[in-house]
Parts: C-alpha cells; structure tokens; sequence
C-alpha cells in the first residue's frame, strides 16, 4: 500500500467504524469514486476497514425480487426490527440508472422514512450507472464499508436479470421477495434462479387467503424438487418460505429470526469460505469492467483467472489490488502476444 | 325576477320575458391568520354579494396538527385559518347563522373533526342540524395523487370517508358529504379525460365502500349516491371543457344507472362546484390572468344542462402569493357580471342539437369510459393509487403539458409570446401586491392553543379522545364519538394523533421514479440543449469521479409537489443521480439524507409560504454538519425580497414560476456542481 494514501485511510476507516455518519459517506463517496487516480485511495481504505473488524463479523442480507414486490417498504421494516433488537443497521439501496442519460432517479429512499436523529441507521441510494442488469460498481465496496460501521447490512438490488446471481457474491444471505399471485415462481423455478436465495418471503401478505396459497403452492414446488434431488446445493439448510406484509409489518420478527438461522446453519469456516468467494468474484468482475471478456480469455479462461484472483487475495491483497495485478498481467500478455 | 332594468332593451321581446335561471352559488375560498379575522372577512364577502362561504383552512389544521406541534412551524395561519378547537370554531363563525350559510369547507384527512366542529358549534346556536347545508371535501384519493394532505393509509380513509356520508346521510341530509374532485387532478397535469376517469374512479371506490361496508342498508344506496357531489375545474380550452362537463354528466348518470341501479333521474344528476384553473395562471403579466379567468369561467357556466351549482374564481395575482381582499373582490365582480349583466341565464342550453359539440363529447365519454374499465382491471383506484401507476400518469402529462410550454408550441401569452410589456400599474410595488400574512400570529395561536388546554376539562377531553380512541379500533363510525370529543374540548392535534396511533400514517407513492418522459414534440428552448446537458454532465461525472447526485426536498406541510416533480425528472433526463423522497419531509431529514445520499447539490422546493422559516433552517443545519459547501437552490412562490433575503442566508439561487425554462435551471444547477467541486477540492 502506497504509503502517501495509508494515513488518511486509517483516519477515515476509524471514522467508519466508530459509526460517525460523515465518515460513513465520505467512505461511500471515496468508494464510488472511478477515477485511476483514486484507485490507491480506495485500496488503502479497504485494508485499514479490514483490520478494525473480525473476518466473519456481522450478517449482510440481500433482498431481491422483482420491481414493486415491497422490497424497499421490506428493507424498511425489517431495519426496524433490527433496531428494535438494538443492531445497527446498514442500507444499500441499488436502482438502475437510465441508459440514454445515465441518470437516475434513486426512488427506494422515499419508502424508508427513518427518524433523522438515529445514528444507528444509515441508508445509501447506488445507481447502477451503466452496468446493464448488474449490481452498482462500488455495491461490493459500499457493502465493505457499511458492514464497518454496522452490525448488519441490507442490499437492496433492482430486482432484474442479473442481479440475483450478483447480489449472492455480495452478502451472505440472498433473500428473494415475491407477491401473491405474480406467477414469479414458476418462472424463478424455470429459470434456476431457485439455486441462489436462502429465503423465500411471499410479500404483500395482508392480500390474504391469496398469500397463504403462494406461499404453499412454493413449498410444495420446492419439495418436489427436492425429493427430485434438485433442491439445489446439498446442505444442513432447508429453504423456508415466509409470508410477510411490509406494510402492516406482519411476519418481520419471523423473517429476521430466519435471517439468523441461516446465517447460525454455516460454520464460521463456511462463512469466510463465502465471503472468500464473493472477494474473488468481486476482483474478476473489476477486471472485466475494465478489459472485457478478453482479458478473461487471454489469462487462459474464468476458472485460471478466478485462481490468480485466490491466489493475490491470500496474499493479503484487497480485491481492488488483485484486480490490478490481473490487469497488469493482462496488459503484459496484450505486449506480448 | 326582473331583470332587463338595464338601459338597453334586449332585441328579442320573448327572450326579455324569459324566467332568468337562478345563478349558481357564487363563493370565494378565503381564510387566514386566526378565527377572529376570517370571520371578519366572511362578512365582508357577504355584504359584497358573495352567496356562500368557501373556507381555508391552515395545513397544520389540515394535517391533524396544533399550533404547537413541530412539524407546524411556520404554517400556522398561513394559507388558511387554523382550527383547532370548538373555540375557534365558534369565533370563524360568529354571528354568522349557521341555518342560512352554504359553508364550504376544504378538509380531507380531518373532515369527520371539522365537520364535527361545525355541528357542534351549530348546536350552540341553536341550530338543528338537519338545516346545515354545505360540503365537505372528503376525497382522499386526489390527495394522495395531488393535493398531499392526507394521513392515513388509502383503505383507512377510504373508511372515513364512507363514515360521514352514512352519518350526514340521515343526520345531516342537506349536507353534501365528499366533494369528489377532479379539479386536483388538473392542477397537477391530468388531461380531461383523465380527471373523468380518475374521478368517476374515485366516486365508484367511494360507493363500492359504502355498498360493501354495509354501513348503509341497500335500499339507501340511491339517496346515497345523490349526495355525492363533485368538484371540477375548467381550463382556458373553454369548449373542450364545456365538452367535458357534459360527459361527466353522461357518464355520471351511466354508471349510477348501470352500476347502482338508481331509476329516480335526479338522484343521478351530475351536481357540482368549480374552481376554476390556476396552474396556467401566470407570473409574468399577471394582470393578463383576470381575462384568463373569465373565460375558464364560461367552459362551466355556458350550458345549462351542465353548469355549475357553485363557483369560485382564483385572482389575478395567483401566481404571486396571496390574494389581498380587492384581488378577490374583482374576481366575485366577474361572475357577478357574467351572472347579472349577461344575458346567460335567460337561455336554455344553448349546445342542445350542436352536432360539433356532441361530437367531441361522445369522444371523450368513449376514451374515459375505456379508461375507468382499465382502472378497474387493475383492481380499483385504491389499488392504482398504491401501485403508483394513477400518479406516474399525471407526472407523465403533467412533463408533457410543460415542455409544450417550453418548446412553444402551448402558446402563453406574456410568457413563452408577446413578452413585451409596459410597466404594469397593479404590480409597481410587487411586495405590497398579495396579502402578507402576520408572523405573529403563529406565536399568538401556540400561546392560545397552551391556554385552551389548561382552561378545559382535561379529565372530560381525556375521556371523550378515549372513546374516540375505542371507536376506531373497533371499526364504529367515527362521527358520534368526534362530535363528543369536539363538545368536550378535544384538539384538532389530539383527534388526529387518537386517529394515527389506532391507523398509522401513510407516504403515497411520489411517481417520479417510473415516469417516463416523451422525447417527441418540439424542441424545447433554452440556453442548451439537452443533449449538450447531458455531455456537460458526462465530463463533470469525469472530474467528480462519480455522477452528480441531486437531493430534491420539499420540507414543512406543503403538498405542491408539481414543480418538485418535474425538477427531479428533468434533472435524471440530463443525466443528474436523483433523490426525491416526496412531500412533508423535515429539515432534518433532507440535511440527514444529504448526509448520507452525498450529494452535490439541494434543491428545495417550497410553495406554501413557509421558505423564511424553513429554509435557513436547513442551511444552518447543513453548516453545523460540515456541509456548508454543497450548494443549495430554493424554488417555488418566493417573493422578490424574501429571495433576496434568503440569498444572504448563503441560498445559492431562487428560482419562481416565470422561470419555465429548466433547461435553463439544469444548465445552473450543472454550473454551480462544477463550482463548488472545484472549489471544494482545491480548499
Ligand atoms: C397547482 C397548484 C396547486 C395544486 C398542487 C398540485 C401539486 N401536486 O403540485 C393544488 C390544487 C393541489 C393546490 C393546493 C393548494 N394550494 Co396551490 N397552487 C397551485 C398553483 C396554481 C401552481 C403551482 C404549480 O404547480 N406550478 C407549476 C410548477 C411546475 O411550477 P413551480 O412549482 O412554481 O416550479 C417552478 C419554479 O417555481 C421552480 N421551482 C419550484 N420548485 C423548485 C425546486 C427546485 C430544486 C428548483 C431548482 C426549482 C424549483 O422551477 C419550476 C419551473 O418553472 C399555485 C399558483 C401559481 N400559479 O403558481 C398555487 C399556490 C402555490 N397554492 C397556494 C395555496 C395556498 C394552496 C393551498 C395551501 C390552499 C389551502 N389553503 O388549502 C392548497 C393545499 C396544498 C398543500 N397540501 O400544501 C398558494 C400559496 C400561497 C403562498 N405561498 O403564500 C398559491 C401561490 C396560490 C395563491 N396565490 O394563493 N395548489
Ligand atoms: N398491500 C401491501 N402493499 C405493499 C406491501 N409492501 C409494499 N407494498 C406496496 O407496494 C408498492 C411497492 O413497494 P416498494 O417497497 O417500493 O417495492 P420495491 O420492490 O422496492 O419496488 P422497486 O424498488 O421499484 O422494484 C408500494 O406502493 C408499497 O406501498 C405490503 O406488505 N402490502
Ligand atoms: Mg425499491
């Protein structure tokens, strides 16, 4: 680490992790930051934030879905109740960004009203800025630098095409949200995205009679499937479905206690073994951002570069600088070849 | 009634001997400061000719708030009258017998309270209550895709209103219990045939709730449905208006036929009330709006089968500020001279037969009618509200409507053509153009409200809100229990916090974040283009290292929202990071989400009247939280000396009404991004 950009780092990631809210969004801020020139600058933050918490520290939910399904009115209520157990809550809220003007209208905060005093309670809007279907550029580091600051962390994702198979290499627990009577299930089954989320919640649970039946017709899907043997990965964990209704706010306690089951079915060594996971997609998706598919190719395919990517972040590298040592190695090759 | 004293004989013997039509009732929407005043002017408007009362209440009273409550700073006595007990209802209309006014009250969320009031006050008088006739307004479900004062969840109101109308309905059978309003609807962009559909939407929710919540017998239903009443406006496209009174009239009369079985005709009459438009009343020359006026007047006066039962009429000066006593006096003359000089109402309806217009009615009866059948598909206008999708379409023609303006091809006089001017008499002292309300009188209400509680009953008012309280949570009809509560010395602040902690409170859907923007049309005017923004934006994004992030906040009580919206869609269409976290939001909040959302600039937008009081809050905030440098931009109905003053508060820009173009705000609001950054960064 470049030691010029060392000192204000550690002042900031202190900041940070002492929970003061300027320090928090300066932190977002820097992290969002895209210019070459600030690369060290989020580098050096990450490697400070890294050593003021333990490796498993905190829980860092993921609520997916598709739009309009409650997913920020949930994220809200489900903050609530965090709060009520006296955890601190951080929120990222990612929304998609227009692709004519690259603007965005960052709409999931107006469904959050939160009392301005609480200083346990911090919600960020992302934009996803040009990343077509994905998370934002700086979710993984935003989610790094929330998880400093608060003992556990909501990622809320726009809820189309890719999203749902990103947002797992960002959290440790994928929630899927869905409302009665969308036939989103059916077509989440089909399309194999039934593999990633940890929890299922039926949504909009005060339509009644109507959710009890989706929520019941999923179970039985989902049991067939595993008496089938295709229930997704073979693990201790078996996928619940809730019902809840964000706006009576019904079902929270039920679905935070679920929350914390599956994050008390892993082992601490299945945790860091996640998190280790989501570091190394993290360094080869910056890498592709910045190269293209190509570089993933001329590095000899995914799966060597995933393993260069291991291999610099158990050296000690954050994702940040495994990506550039990837890069470089790939700009080598380009003079090379 | 004779009415050719005037010295020209009509041409037309026959006509001349013709019974003149009863004119409608003529109205003026007026309140403000305290009770005591009000009454003052309500007598004045009287003597002056006026037939009913029109009252404005503050948006402390609207909302459910005392004088002393936090979120009421700087709005007591503001833009209306505050209400907060039976005294002060009592001092709003001394020695105004209650038996022969026509009292128009404009309450929504609070309207089982005021009304409560007002027949507990009738009641002091003597007043049986079966005498009152007048309206309350009722309908929350413009106010959640307008007007903004609502509290409760759309379900809960939904039930509140139902509530009157199955009291009022045999307690107080000349009283017209909802408003059902379509005039809202316009104000924030709707096309005529959305304001049919959505308000005929509206009054079908209203019913079906009634039908259903067997708060009514059956057979009661047609009585019911002939007191609902309507509230409309009418734009300067006078005969596309007068088109749609008369398909609000058809397609009134349809549904109550088809959906409700009402065989007696005039239960199935159309019965409404107009105020007339406003948003195109303009700020550059203002005095032009009084001619605008008076033909908006004609769309709801000009056919006999569809004219409305009462009238009132903004001012000249709408888009300054308040209109002064004289200001609302010249309105009233015009409908006076429309009413009594002109020979209108001597005539039947002079459309019957026209085959143009028939023509045009037929086809806006077509496209509401297929519109109301889509609101019910997607499950009601309760459900559409919820969703968002009724708001995101008026956010949608409301963009439209504007940048028609912008590019010129909406033609507004003094505004976008013929902006020469000479120097206009009425507005050579701009400060002294609108009324100006005492700042005094918010300290003086808070000193009244602290001495009204200690000079009651406490133990009584503890015991009728308990009730209130037990009414509710058992879902019983909340008059009886409010007219206790309203003898018994409740506060308006009191009721409504029984109300919210029983119900909970609601934020309606803002529609900006799904609306979309049609790029067709002309090409809108200004300084640059948009594309030119957009790659002005792009290269700042370069140097920021992130895009610039706009906060857009509308602090305090006030519900308009309009310019909000379309600040914060032109701004993402030019390629800014938008938050927008809608109406009634407190300072604190907007510096706590500019904190947290880091961005680079704040726009404030405020209507009400209350910017001198909020906004220096928010920037003295700002500083204490080390964000002194984020440049904050106000908009709204700011007059000329506050902006200057506000300036000197360290506000960046003021931006009011006649600044229609936004590409020209946007090329600022990109301006002053680049300033501070750089001069943030190099500090
Ligand atoms: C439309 C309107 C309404 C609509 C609002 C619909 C909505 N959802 O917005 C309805 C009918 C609901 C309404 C209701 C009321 N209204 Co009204 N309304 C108006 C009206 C006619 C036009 C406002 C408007 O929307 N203009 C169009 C938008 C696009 O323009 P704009 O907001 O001015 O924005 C422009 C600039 O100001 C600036 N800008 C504004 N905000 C921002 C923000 C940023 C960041 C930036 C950069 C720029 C910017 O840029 C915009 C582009 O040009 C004005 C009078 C007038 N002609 O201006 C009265 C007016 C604002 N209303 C008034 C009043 C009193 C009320 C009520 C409070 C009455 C009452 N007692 O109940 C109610 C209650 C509303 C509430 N909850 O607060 C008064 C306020 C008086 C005062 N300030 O002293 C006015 C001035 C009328 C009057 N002369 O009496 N109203
Ligand atoms: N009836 C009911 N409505 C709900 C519930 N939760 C959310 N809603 C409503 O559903 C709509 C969408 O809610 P959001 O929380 O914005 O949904 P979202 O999934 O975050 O939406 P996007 O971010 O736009 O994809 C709003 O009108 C909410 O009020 C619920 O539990 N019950
Ligand atoms: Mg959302």
């Amino acid at each position: 680490m470049p030691p010029r950009e060392a000192e204000p780092a550690v002042k900031l990631a202190a900041g940070v992790a002492a929970g003061d809210k300027v320090a928090v969004a300066a932190a977002l801020n820097l992290v969002e930051d895209r210019r070459a020139q600030t690369r060290n600058a989020v580098d050096a933050l990450l490697c400070a934030l890294r050593t003021l918490r333990p490796p498993g520290y905190g829980h860092r939910v993921g609520l997916t879905g598709p739009p309009g399904v409650g997913k920020s009115t949930l994220t809200a209520a489900l903050a609530r109740e965090y709060r009520a157990r006296s955890l601190r809550v951080g929120v990222l809220a990612v929304d998609p960004s227009s692709l004519r003007s690259g603007g965005a209208l960052l709409g999931d905060r107006a469904r959050m009203a939160f009392d301005p005093q609480d200083e346990g309670l911090f919600v960020r809007s992302l934009a996803t800025a040009g990343d077509a279907g994905g998370l934002a550029y700086a979710a993984n580091a935003g989610v790094a630098v929330l998880a400093t600051a608060y003992d556990r962390v909501l990622v809320e994702t726009t809820g189309v095409g890719q999203t749902e198979t990103d947002v797992e290499h960002v959290v440790d627990t994928v929630c899927l949200v869905i409302q009665p009577g969308s036939g989103d299930v059916l077509q989440f089954i089909k399309a194999g995205i039934m593999e990633i989320p940890d929890v299922i919640v039926v949504n909009k649970g005060d339509h009644g009679r109507l959710a009890q039946r989706a929520a019941s017709d999923l179970q039985g899907a989902l049991d067939r499937l595993r008496q089938a043997g295709l229930g997704g990965e073979q693990s201790a964990w078996t996928l619940p479905v809730l019902v809840t209704s964000a706006r009576d706010r019904t079902g929270i306690d039920a679905l935070a206690d679920a929350l914390q089951a599956h994050l008390a079915s892993r082992t601490p060594s299945e945790r860091a073994e996640k998190r280790s996971r989501g570091a190394v997609a993290w360094a080869v998706s910056l890498l592709s951002r910045q190269h293209g598919e190509h570089a993933l190719d001329l590095l000899g395919g995914a799966q060597a570069v995933r393993a260069q990517a291991t291999d610099a972040l158990a050296r000690g590298a954050t994702p940040i600088g495994a990506a550039a040592s990837l890069s470089e190695r790939y700009l080598a090759a380009l003079r090379a070849g | 009634m004779s009415s050719s004293a005037g010295s020209h004989k009509p041409a037309d013997p026959p006509a001349a001997q013709k019974q003149r039509e009863r004119p409608w009732i003529m109205r003026t929407y007026a309140g403000h400061s305290t009770a005591a005043k009000s009454n003052e002017l309500y007598r004045t408007n009287l003597q002056k000719g006026q037939t009913g009362l029109s009252v404005a209440f503050d948006l402390p009273t609207q909302t459910g708030y005392d004088p002393d409550h936090l979120l009421s700073r700087g709005e007591v006595g503001k833009v209306g009258v505050p209400v907060s007990h039976i005294g002060d209802m009592r001092a709003l209309f001394a020695g105004l017998p209650l038996d022969q006014m026509n009292t128009s009250m404009t309450i929504n969320a609070t309207a089982p309270w005021l009304l409560a009031l007002y027949i507990a006050v009738a009641e002091e008088q003597g007043v049986d209550k079966k005498l009152l006739q007048g309206t309350t307004q009722n309908d929350l479900v413009k106010e959640y895709l307008s007007r903004g004062t609502y509290i409760f969840p759309p379900a809960a109101s939904l039930k509140l209103t139902a509530d009157i109308i199955a009291y009022t309905v045999n307690e107080v059978p000349k009283w017209n219990p909802t408003n059902v309003c379509s005039y809202h609807l316009q104000e924030a962009g709707a096309t005529p045939v959305q304001e049919l559909a959505y308000a005929l939407s509206t009054a079908i929710a209203v019913l079906d709730a009634l039908k259903t919540g067997g708060q009514v017998p059956a057979a009661e239903i047609p009585k019911v449905v002939g007191r609902i009443s309507f509230f409309v406006n009418a734009g300067i496209r006078f005969i596309e208006e007068t088109c749609k009174m008369r398909a609000f009239t058809a397609l009134w009369d349809r549904i109550t036929k088809e959906r409700y079985g009402v065989q007696d005709e005039t239960l199935r009459r159309f019965r409404y009330g107009v105020q007339v438009n406003s948003l195109g009343l303009t700020e550059p020359q203002p005095e032009n709006n009084i001619l605008r006026i008076v033909l908006e007047m004609l769309g709801v006066t000009l056919s006999k089968d569809a004219r409305a039962r009462a009238l009132q009429l903004p001012a000249w000066n709408e888009a300054l500020g308040l209109p002064r006593p004289w200001d609302q006096q010249w309105s009233l003359r015009a409908q006076q001279i429309l009413a009594f000089e002109s020979d209108l109402l001597e005539y039947e309806d002079i459309f019957e037969g026209s085959v143009v217009i028939e023509a045009q009615v037929r086809k806006m009866v077509d496209a509401a009618y297929r519109e109301i059948q889509d609101i019910e598909a997607r499950g009601g206008v309760i459900e559409a509200v919820e969703s968002g999708y009724l708001k995101q379409r008026l956010v949608e023609s409301n963009a439209a409507r504007i940048r028609a303006i912008e590019s010129g091809q909406q033609v507004v006089v003094g505004v976008n053509k013929y902006t020469e001017t000479a120097e206009c008499p009425l507005t050579k002292d701009l400060d002294g153009a609108i009324l100006t309300v005492d700042p005094e009188a918010e300290q003086a209400a808070i000193a009244a409200i602290k001495k009204w509680r200690a000079g009651r009953d406490d133990a009584a008012a503890r015991a009728a809100l308990a009730k209130l309280r037990a009414a509710v949570e058992q879902g019983k009809n909340i008059m009886p229990p409010s007219i206790e509560a309203a003898k018994a010395g409740v506060t308006t602040g009191e009721w409504a916090a029984a109300l919210r902690d029983v119900i909970g409170e609601y934020r309606a859907p803002t529609g900006v974040s799904g609306a979309r923007l049609d790029q067709g049309g002309a090409a809108v005017s200004g300084k640059e283009t948009v594309e030119a923004l957009r790659a002005r934006i792009a290269g700042l994004a370069k140097t920021l290292g992130r895009r610039p992030k706009m906060l857009v906040g509308k602090p305090g009580l006030d519900g308009h929202s309009n310019g909000a919206e379309q600040i914060a869609l032109k701004a993402r269409d030019v390629g800014f990071e938008v938050v927008y976290e809608g109406i009634r939001v407190t300072p604190e909040q907007i510096v706590a989400s500019a904190i947290e959302e880091g961005v680079h600039v704040i726009g404030i937008s405020i209507l009400s009247g209350s910017h001198m009081e909020l906004v220096p809050q928010i920037v003295e905030q700002l500083r204490q939280k080390g964000l002194g440098h984020v440049p904050v931009v106000v908009g709204g109905i700011i007059p000329e000396s506050d902006a200057r003053a506000l300036e000197a508060k360290g506000v960046a820009r003021v931006y009011t009404p006649k600044d229609f173009l936004l590409n020209n705000i946007m090329s600022d609001l990109v301006e002053l991004v680049a300033k501070s950054a750089g001069a943030h960064a190099a500090a």
